[in-house]
């Protein structure tokens, strides 16, 4: 009555943001002296199974030809008929697309209460309270949930992953559910953007053009540059307005809010909008040629130059090919 | 075909972070010189509502839940060519919960009558939510779909385009249905002419309190029951940038490259 479940997909695989709700459930389960299930949906793989049963108490796979790819009704009803079986205090689930769209639909149906883009999660008398940053980041709002289960989505990356235990490893049980109804919409084409394996909430570090490349060539620079040290790229919304990079790339209040390690600005001014973004950004660099621009004010570290000299030089530093 | 859009006026969001105060009282951001303006995404569900109009005809109607000042945001949805408008008045908590405001939408659309396809902005930029799209389609009992950013209809049904993590997704759906809206290239808001925004003076602006809908509008009023806001704070953050400096630019984008390979590899 009083458990966690995470709710995990199995196309995300064992990524930094499964670590993060297994992390925070474990830790949660341990503070209330309560079980953590973990309900793993979709086809299953096997790497994945074996490290959430180091780390959960239970594990239920539901893996069946409806549900073979995402679609969100047939989901709805796994996570309703699964939570209905175990009556969970607190359900866990990440901040992609897919869980911000399930959240609130489930906790209506289980007659409780959804909050998202947590960032720390705290047990206060019989309540569960959450953070999360509002007011596009100026500000933060500690919440209490009124009504159980909690449905909760996490911000990537704001939470430590846990230990896997070596012995009394879970058991991975399998459920079939009658998922047979009338769905009303569903998924007729998927198209996936060769835009790199890793989510850009999941990014350790990030590359990220604005405004001031003035156009969608310059980001083939900043691609390479992102490619020496390893990293994902992003773009501020006047970029993705203007259909110089895919609308995916969009960090900010009205795109993606990440957490990298890095976070390497370039060109971009840091209107409060972007800075929203990137609110649980580590360190921040920035390379713009204003440098009274409002980026610098998040900074660590900086460089008041015009980035098509600086982003050249810079890629053959960092990757070692400079004569 | 029968659309509604639901907006909703916020604090200007483009307030720097240095005028940014917090009424504690209130429990939320306090006015200041602000200005009030129509949250972006629902500008874009607007938009993406007008051109669906332009090509496959429909009613569109405007609905928002909110203080008497929301009349402006529905009048400028009117001078931008929306058909018609409606506005809940907000005399209970001044910032209801996500189920509170789904509830007073699902009753105010419910009195509008039938419905084929109603879109909501993604989330808003004061709390930022992002569930009352989701809510909204369950007091319904119709479908949601999220983050869509173009809408066309066939003889099936309607063709939802949205953005996922890594691309998009094609829904095919049958009206009645819920939408929550994203920006992309081709849904910025466009600009009414002057001419349309004086005329929207003009247009009937249908107004209700909550004891107006059948619903139950103390509960609404009182807007805790699903969460409450318990405490409301300025986070601090890092402010101190060191600017690179250097003898020539080679030496100051080496001593960049030195700053970022420390932090890399301390990841």
């Amino acid at each position: 009555m009083s458990d966690i479940l995470a709710i995990l997909f199995a196309s995300a695989g064992f990524d930094g943001a499964t670590q993060g709700i297994l992390g925070e459930g474990r830790r949660l389960a341990d503070t209330l002296s309560c079980k953590l299930h973990a309900l793993i949906i979709g086809p299953q793989n096997e790497p994945m199974n074996s490290s959430v049963a180091a780390i959960a108490d239970r594990v239920i796979a539901v893996d069946q030809s409806e549900i073979s790819e995402y679609d969100t009704e047939p989901y709805l009803c796994v996570l309703v008929a699964v939570c209905k079986q175990l009556s969970p205090r607190v359900a866990l689930l990440a901040n992609d697309t897919y869980s911000q769209e399930l959240a609130p639909r489930l906790a209506h149906r289980l007659g409780g209460s959804a909050v998202g883009d947590v960032t720390e999660l705290k047990s206060h008398l019989d309540a569960l309270r959450v953070t999360r940053s509002v007011y596009g980041g100026k500000a933060a709002a500690i919440i209490e949930l009124k009504r159980y289960p909690a449905v909760v989505w996490l911000r990537a990356r704001a939470f430590a992953p846990a230990e896997m235990r070596t012995e009394r490893v879970a058991q991975i049980e399998k459920f079939t559910l009658d998922l047979s109804g009338d769905f009303r919409a569903c998924i007729i084409e998927r198209k996936r953007e060769a835009s790199g394996a890793t989510r850009l909430e999941d990014a350790q570090v990030i590359v990220s053009g604005g405004r001031g490349l003035g156009g969608p060539e310059p980001f083939e620079e900043l691609r390479q540059l992102a490619d020496a040290i390893g990293a994902q790229m992003g773009a501020s919304r006047a970029a993705c307005d203007a259909g110089w990079v895919p609308p995916s790339w969009q960090v900010g209040q009205t795109g993606k809010k990440v957490a990298p390690g890095l976070y390497i600005a370039v060109a971009i001014s840091g209107a409060s909008q972007h800075l929203a973004g990137i609110s649980d950004a580590k360190v921040v660099a920035a390379i713009n040629i204003d440098p009274d621009a409002p980026i610098f004010k998040r900074c660590r570290f900086g460089i008041v130059e015009d980035y098509r000299k600086v982003v050249p030089l810079l890629r053959e530093t960092l990757s070692g090919t400079k004569k | 075909m029968n659309i509604v859009v639901c907006i909703k006026q916020i604090l200007d969001p483009e307030v720097p972070a240095r005028d940014f105060r917090i009424d504690s009282e209130r429990r939320e951001a306090a006015r200041g010189s602000a200005n009030l303006v129509t949250n972006i995404f629902c500008e874009n569900a607007l938009e993406t509502a007008l051109q669906f109009r332009e090509r496959a005809g429909g009613r569109i109607t405007v609905l928002s839940f909110g203080s008497e000042s929301a009349e402006d945001s529905l009048r400028k949805a009117l001078a931008m060519k929306a058909d018609a408008a409606a506005l809940v008045i907000n005399d209970g908590h001044p910032h209801p919960d996500p189920f509170a405001v789904a509830r007073a939408l699902a009753a105010a659309i419910r009195k509008i009558g039938d419905f084929d396809l109603i879109l909501v902005g993604r989330e808003s930029g004061d709390w930022g939510a992002g569930q009352t799209g989701a809510l909204l389609a369950e007091e319904l009992g119709v479908p949601c779909v999220n983050f869509v950013d173009h809408i066309d209809s066939d003889s099936d049904g309607l063709r939802l385009k949205r953005q996922t993590d890594a691309g998009w997704e094609i829904f095919a759906a049958k009206p009645p249905v819920v939408v929550t809206i994203t920006n992309d290239e081709h849904n910025v808001p466009r600009v009414p002419k002057t001419r349309d925004v004086m005329m929207s003076y003009r247009q009937t602006l249908t107004k209700w309190t909550l004891d107006d809908l059948d619903t139950d509008a103390a509960s609404i009023r009182a807007a805790n029951s699903y969460y409450e806001i318990v405490d409301l704070l300025i986070p601090v953050k890092e402010t101190q940038c060191e600017f690179i400096e250097g003898d020539s630019l080679e030496s100051r984008v080496e001593n960049l490259a030195r700053r970022i390979q420390e932090v890399t590899d301390a990841l």
